[in-house]
Parts: structure tokens; sequence; C-alpha cells
């Protein structure tokens, strides 16, 4: 297979493994300011199997595509860090308080700017958990998908031949290129980021953040060297139709919040009686939880 | 998603030190490199600002892999199958994950591919490894000889053997023999020049070598036949690519079970000679024990830290009597006590690398270019205090890994003997580093002189004289009065020494450890002058510990007399 130009999703999203007593606001939507932003834990994994497969044929190149506020950048270099060559930030008002169908439209207009053989996605994000963004952009671009993928098994001439994951065992499907993959958290872990990549990508700026600078040596080192530019893009620079971005092209709507605390107990005492062993083993039985 | 950097304030402070400027000034030169490599930075802010990153990248590596690997790898072990060793399953992911984030020779040169980082932060990476699995910190560690030979070797040497360190090899350093431990000067394994196939050949047995089936190695052999002692020994490096080494053996050992610790037979085994015959041991092995007695250094912190760690989890955790066990004074007391002892001997720990490091990074730079008179005076200064504080390092901070591991086990009760809980392998592991790279006892030996020419005094009167905050000069002041103590005891023995011989060897150890509690006390002090937060606690603390142990020796010292020397040589 010729290289492969790929471009990978992800998302900064608030830790929703902390949660803490204020991780919603009063409007019953995620408190975002309360919670540690990460990189979404599958985009890692969506970027571990990218790499892999610039690893495996050569000249391929990886980049990363996020829509979010200014400091969603940081994603961008996260994935520097661990190999990828650089990214794209769809940044601005007209993208704000979209749902999942405004996300995919957005990005589905920068992915057509960009034009990559390849697209990985993780399969979702902690924060919403639809698992809706990856298969829409297919969609708009009328591409193959393969979802909860795994592994790049083979890599054919024009196809990509995949393991993914599904409901009570595995499938292996082969796919024509362009496709976008999406990638279960049971792929293979991502890898670690890389000191050296670490050290010199820890400059690599935005034209925004660029602005703000507040180390000159930074902002030098960026001017002089296109590997430290990360593409800033906002609404006009992907094309548009600007009644499907943002709130305006978000038909979600959020009626109603609920609470729900858990009725069950967690934790069960046995005094460990063959009687009661038996009676627990039959009680999982019935909730096949084992046999 | 646990980091063993982050969540050490200790350890970040030891990058705010004043002397890191300085370290960087020396490391970077005239920060040139930043035109060569895009990785090297343009200032000290920018330097120091990348060494912060790369050690949270390590320290997610410790916490993430290698601590949650230790558990398996020490259940497992190595394997000798035939004449070689494979590591346990879990040793390998480590390897690899080192590997995979670009931290293998990390202190080397650019050239070479390293990261150049100093040698505080590979310091701090072993003390992280080991607070994860120490046993591990032996294999990633002896990378340390890669430093040995980029100061002795030549430059091709450097050139095949740095990248290859660079690219994961690892290592060994095969010293010891069946007839040759501390005595090293006695050893056998022969070196002869091979006309024909034009290179040095090994031949003997070389035993307790630690990774001895590492990739590369460094080995002592005797080049010149006819001579039994120091001066006939030389230095070798030796690839596993060119066979002639077989595992003959690996031992079955109390801890550091993922470390294993080989029987080595050479038969004709090709190695290159490093630097000048006969300096073998004189010159290079002594610097790669200095090197190795500091790791060894680290490697006793990480434990001290996990020890203490564990324990404190498990007090807040464990209810007696209807509250967690931290709130009775016999458990807290305990607790505070390790936290002091894993402070203070982390505080000399790093104190001793910025020496280590300045001593050493002159003597690089006058080899490129004569050194100013200054420098000169810098380079003389530092190396006397890093040959007097690295012994005194190894000795505390092995006997505390040990005796913090003890507690840590008390503390956790019954559960703490169980294999259920981390804490009996934590101890297990503790005991070799009070006896491997140097007994406390030979520590003594090599800090003693320090005393006696009085180093240690030196410094103690000029860490007395710092600025401290209100709160630290009362414990600066008690500490200062313990020095006339200190100054007591070492006239008292030389006094005695004068008519009998061998009364100072009696006393080395207490007078050694009473410089090193004074040292510790006022480092702490020091510290929580900067740092009140994280320190204050601990300097109050150790410094009534340091009170104690300083009385105790005292008692011992002044009540001696000469005719003590017979009695402790009495033979049973």
């Amino acid at each position: 297979m010729k290289s492969l130009n790929i471009v990978v999703l992800a998302k900064q999203v608030p830790d929703t493994r902390q949660v803490g007593k204020d991780a919603m606001t009063a409007e019953g939507t995620v408190n975002r300011a309360a919670l540690p932003a990460i990189f979404n834990p599958e985009d890692l994994h969506a970027l571990e199997l990218a790499l892999r497969l610039k690893d495996r044929i050569e000249g391929t190149s990886v980049k990363v595509l996020t829509m979010g506020p200014q400091r969603a950048a940081e994603v961008i270099r996260e994935a520097m860090y661990r190999g990828a060559d650089g990214g794209y930030l769809l940044s601005g008002r007209e993208f704000a308080g979209s749902d999942t169908l405004a996300t995919s439209y957005a990005l589905s207009c920068a992915l057509k700017k960009i034009n990559p053989d390849l697209i990985v996605a993780g399969r979702q994000a902690i924060d919403g958990d639809t698992a809706q963004v990856g298969p829409q952009v297919a969609e708009k671009l009328a591409w193959p998908q393969v979802t909860y993928a795994e592994e790049v098994t083979a890599i054919g001439e024009e196809t990509l031949t995949i393991r993914r994951r599904i409901e009570a065992g595995v499938e292996v499907v082969e796919c024509p290129l362009p496709a976008l993959i999406t990638v279960s958290g049971s792929a293979p872990a991502p890898r670690p980021r890389h000191a050296k990549r670490l050290m010199h990508f820890k400059s690599a700026r935005t034209a925004s953040e660029l602005a703000t600078e507040s180390q000159a040596y930074v902002a030098e080192r960026v001017a002089v060297k296109s590997d430290l530019q990360i593409a800033e893009w906002s609404a006009t620079d992907i094309d548009p139709d600007p009644t499907q971005l943002g709130l305006q092209g978000s038909p979600t709507k959020v009626k109603r919040i609920e609470n729900v605390v858990f009725q069950a107990k967690e934790a069960k005492r046995l005094s460990g009686s063959d009687e009661e062993l038996e009676a627990l083993i039959q009680e999982l039985i019935a909730a096949h939880t084992i046999g | 998603m646990a980091n063993f950097y982050l969540d050490n304030k200790d350890l970040q402070i030891q990058f705010d030190h004043p002397l890191m400027e300085r370290i960087v000034a020396l490391r970077e030169r005239d920060f040139s490199e930043k035109e060569l490599y895009d990785y090297a930075p343009e200032n000290s802010e920018d330097a120091l600002d990348s060494y912060r990153r790369v050690m949270e990248l390590a320290g997610e590596v410790c916490g993430e892999v290698i601590a949650a690997n230790a558990e398996g790898v020490d259940r497992e072990g190595p394997h000798h199958t035939g004449d070689r060793v494979e590591y346990a399953s879990g040793t390998k992911e480590n390897l690899r994950a080192m590997q995979a984030a670009g931290l293998d020779g990390m202190s080397l040169p650019r050239q070479y591919g390293g990261l150049n980082l100093p040698l505080t932060a590979s310091i701090m990476t072993n003390e992280m490894i080991a607070r994860g699995d120490a046993g591990f910190q032996n294999v990633w560690g002896l990378q340390d000889c890669a430093e040995t030979l980029r100061e002795f070797g030549s430059e091709e040497q450097k050139e095949e053997y740095l990248k290859r360190t660079v690219a994961g090899e690892t290592w060994s350093m095969a010293l010891t023999e069946p007839d040759a431990g501390s005595d090293l000067g006695a050893v056998t394994l022969k070196a002869t020049w091979d006309e024909e196939r034009n290179t040095w050949l090994l031949n003997g047995v070389k035993r307790f070598i630690t990774n001895g089936d590492g990739d590369l190695s460094l080995v002592l052999a005797r080049t010149e036949a006819g001579t039994s002692d120091a001066r006939g020994l030389s230095m070798f490096v030796y690839d596993k690519k060119s066979g002639g080494v077989k595992v003959r053996r690996i031992e079955h050992k109390l801890g550091i079970v993922g470390s294993p610790t080989c029987e080595l037979v050479y038969t004709d085994a090709p190695a290159e000679l490093v630097g000048v015959r006969r300096m073998g041991l004189i010159k290079y092995v002594m610097s790669l024990m200095n090197a190795a007695r500091l790791g060894i250094g680290a490697q006793s912190v990480g434990t001290c830290e996990a020890a203490y760690r564990e324990a404190l989890k498990y007090a807040h955790e464990r209810q007696q009597f209807g509250k967690p066990i931290i709130e009775f004074t016999a458990v807290s007391e305990l607790l505070n006590e390790m936290q002091a002892k894993t402070q203070a001997v982390r505080a000399l720990l790093y104190e001793t690398a910025r020496y280590v490091e300045i001593y050493k990074q002159l003597d690089a730079l006058s080899k490129d270019r004569k050194l100013e008179p200054e420098e000169r005076q810098e380079m003389k200064h530092y190396s006397r205090l890093a040959d007097a504080y690295t012994p005194m390092v190894k000795l505390f901070a092995s006997e505390y890994a040990n005796s913090v591991a003890y507690d840590a086990i008390q503390i956790l009760g019954g559960s703490g003997f169980m294999k259920d809980y981390p804490a009996e392998r934590i101890y297990r592991d503790a005991r070799i580093m009070s006896i491997y790279e140097g007994t406390s006892q030979l520590q003594v030996v090599a800090a003693i002189n320090s005393v006696t020419k009085g180093v240690y005094a030196e410094q103690i009167a000029r860490l007395g004289e710092e600025t401290f905050s209100e709160e630290m000069q009362p414990i600066a002041n008690r500490l200062k009065a313990q020095n006339e103590k200190f100054n007591a005891m070492l006239a008292h023995v030389e006094s005695i020494e004068e008519q009998t011989p061998g009364f100072k060897e009696l006393h080395a150890r207490r007078l050694v450890e009473t410089a090193g509690h004074l040292l510790m006390g006022l480092l702490l002090a020091s510290e929580a002058t900067r740092h009140a937060e994280i320190y204050t606690t601990s300097a109050r603390i150790f410094c009534r510990l340091a009170e104690g142990k300083i009385s105790e020796a005292y008692a011992r010292v002044m009540s001696a007399t000469a005719d003590d020397v017979a009695l402790y040589r009495t033979q049973q």
C-alpha cells in the first residue's frame, strides 16, 4: 500500500472518572470547569492504531483534528508527543453549542478540505457517551465505516483488514479506502509520550496561542519551525452552511434531567456457609454474571 | 492514574534548588546544541522546564507500568534456560515502556542520542522506578555503566555502545568473583591478548553479577600475569553478541527477585579494553562504584517512599477500637519518623547528586579547554564534597530503607506479614541495599576520612550559618548544640587513638553517623526554611531523632576506654 494520510478525530473531554459533587451544572449539563480536561481515552486508542499504521507504512502521516476552545490545542500537542505529525484545531464562536450532528457536520467540512485517505476516531467520548460522531462523519462523507475496531490485521494494496470487537466475539472485515474507523477501548493501549518529542513539541502553538505567548523564545522558535505551527481553523476556513453549525444546527435539546440514586447495595456480607455460597452461585447464574 | 513525580512534592522541589542554575549552565554550556537538536533547550528556563516534563513522563511510566508489574515480577522472577536468562514478563514490559518513552540513556550526550539530562534527573528516575519495583531499578539503573564508558572509553566505543544504550540495550557490571567480593583487588578473571584474533580474550568465572546476561558489560579482569593486587587489573567492555559467556546459574534470592543475579563463565570471550591497562580497579571501577552507590542511594530512598506510602494508606483505612489506627500515637509516631527519615535522606541524596554533577561537568569541561582558576577551585571543592557525601548517602539511605520497611510491616500488623500486601516484598527487597555496592561497614570506612579531615565539620558549620526561618532557627540552634558533642567525641577518639590504634575504627560508625545526623538535620531545616509546608514537621521530628541518636553515640564513645579495642576483638 502506498503511504496514507491519516486523520485522527480527538476530543478534549472533562475527566468524568474524577467526578465530584459539582460535576453537573444546574442546567443539567457537564460542568467542564470543575473537571480536569483530558484526551478522550478511546481517542488515544484511535491514535495508537493510526500510529501503528504509520510505523508499518512508510511515508504515512498522522494528524489530529479536534474541535473545541483554544485550550483544546493541548490534545494536539499530546498527540504530537506520542508520534503524530501535527494537527488542526477547529475553533470559534460559530461552533459553540454543537450537538453530535452539528459537530460531525463541522468535522466533515474540515475533512473535505484536508482530504485524508483514512479517518480514525475513538468509539465514543466519556462526556457524552453517544458514539455518534464517528459514524455520522462517515455518513456525511459517504465513506464506508468500520466501528468497534481493535486492530488492523493486514494491509492490502487498496484495502485494510480490520478486526472488530462485537458482542460475544470478534469479526474480521476488509474495507476499501478511503474509510472511517472507530476504535474501541479494547484496542492496544496507547504508547507513552516520547521524551524527545515532549521537549520539542511542548512549544507547538496555534496562531491564537502564539498571539498571547508570554515567552519570547517560544514565539521565536514557533516562527521559524513549521512543525511547531498548529493549524487553527475558524468556520470561514471550512466553507460550511452556517445554518448547520453550532446551536443553530443542533436539534438535540435537553428536556429534563433526573438524579438517579442506585438502590442496590454494592456489598453483601456472607458468613461463608455452604448454603449461602450455593445461593450466591444460583443468583449469579440467574443474573448471567457467571455461567 | 498514578504519577510518581506529580504526587511527590519533595521531588519537584529538588528542581527548584538554587544550584540547578549552575548545573544547567555547565550541562548546556552556551546552549549551542539548540542549533543541532530540536529538543535541546534555548536557555536555562527552557532547560528546567524540559527536565520537569521528562520527570513527569518518567513518573507516569513508573506509576502506571512499573509499579503495576512489580507483584507479578516478584512472583514470576527471571528464568534460567540453557545458558541464558529470560526476564520475567513484567520486566520485559517495563523495559519496553522505558524505551517507548525515550527515557533510556537519559543523561548521555545528545550526540549519541541521549537526552543530556542532569544527574539529578537520572537519580530521580531511579528513585521513582525503585518506588514502583526496586528490582527493576537494578536492571535499568545499570545504564550507569554507559556513563563510565563516556568518561573513560574511546570515541569508537562511545559511538557504538552509548548509542546502543539509548536504543534500549541493558548493562551489567561484572566485578565480583567467588573469592573477590568486597576485596576486588583479588579478582582473577584472566584477560590475555590474542595476537591472531587481534583482541583481548576473557577466561574465568564471575559471581553475583546483577543482570549478568545483559547486552553489554563492563568487566574487571587481570591483564598483568603474575600480579595479585589491584594494580594488575584492567577494565573491559564485553558485547554479548561476541559470545563466549555462559550463565551457569541464577541465584534464588530473598528480595529484588526480578533482577537476575548470575554466575558467569567466560571462555575465550572477546572484549575491548577500556582506557589504559592497570587502571581498571584503581580509577575506573572506583568511579563506577561511586556512581553505583549513588544509584543504590536512589533505590533505597524510593524503597523508603514505597514503604511509607503503603503504611500511611493502611493506617488511614484500618479501623480498630472504632477509629483509624493513624489516630493512635504509637502508629502516628512511627509514620512521622518514617517520613522524616525519608525526607532527610532524600535531601542528602539530591545534595550529593548536585555535587557529583558539578565536579563531573567541570571535569568534562577541562578536557575541552583550560579551566579558569576559580573553576578549578570549584571542581576541587565539589569533588571533595562528592567523595564525602556519597558513602554517607549509601549508608543512611540503605539503613533507612530497611528500618522504614520494617516499620511499614509493623503498621500493617498481621496483614503486612502476608503476601496480600506489597509491604513484605518491599521489606525483602530492602535487605540487600545495605549490603551490595559496599556494605554499610565499608561505607563507614570510606566516610571516616572525611570525619577526621573535617569535611563534614566544614559543611555542618556552613549549613549552620545559613539564614533560617523564625520557626527553623531554634531547630538549627539545637543541632548546633549537638555539634559540640560531635567535636568532643572526635577529640576523645583521636586522643585515645594515638596510643591505641584501632580505637577510631571501633567508633568510626558512631562518628560518621553523628556527622550524618547533623548534616541531614540542618539540610531539612534549610529546606523547611524555603518550603515550610512540606518540611517543617519532618525537620522538627528529625531534630528530635538526631538528638537521641547523637546522645547515644556520645554516651557510647565518651564512656569507652582504650581496652575496649581488645574487648571488641574477642574471638568467640
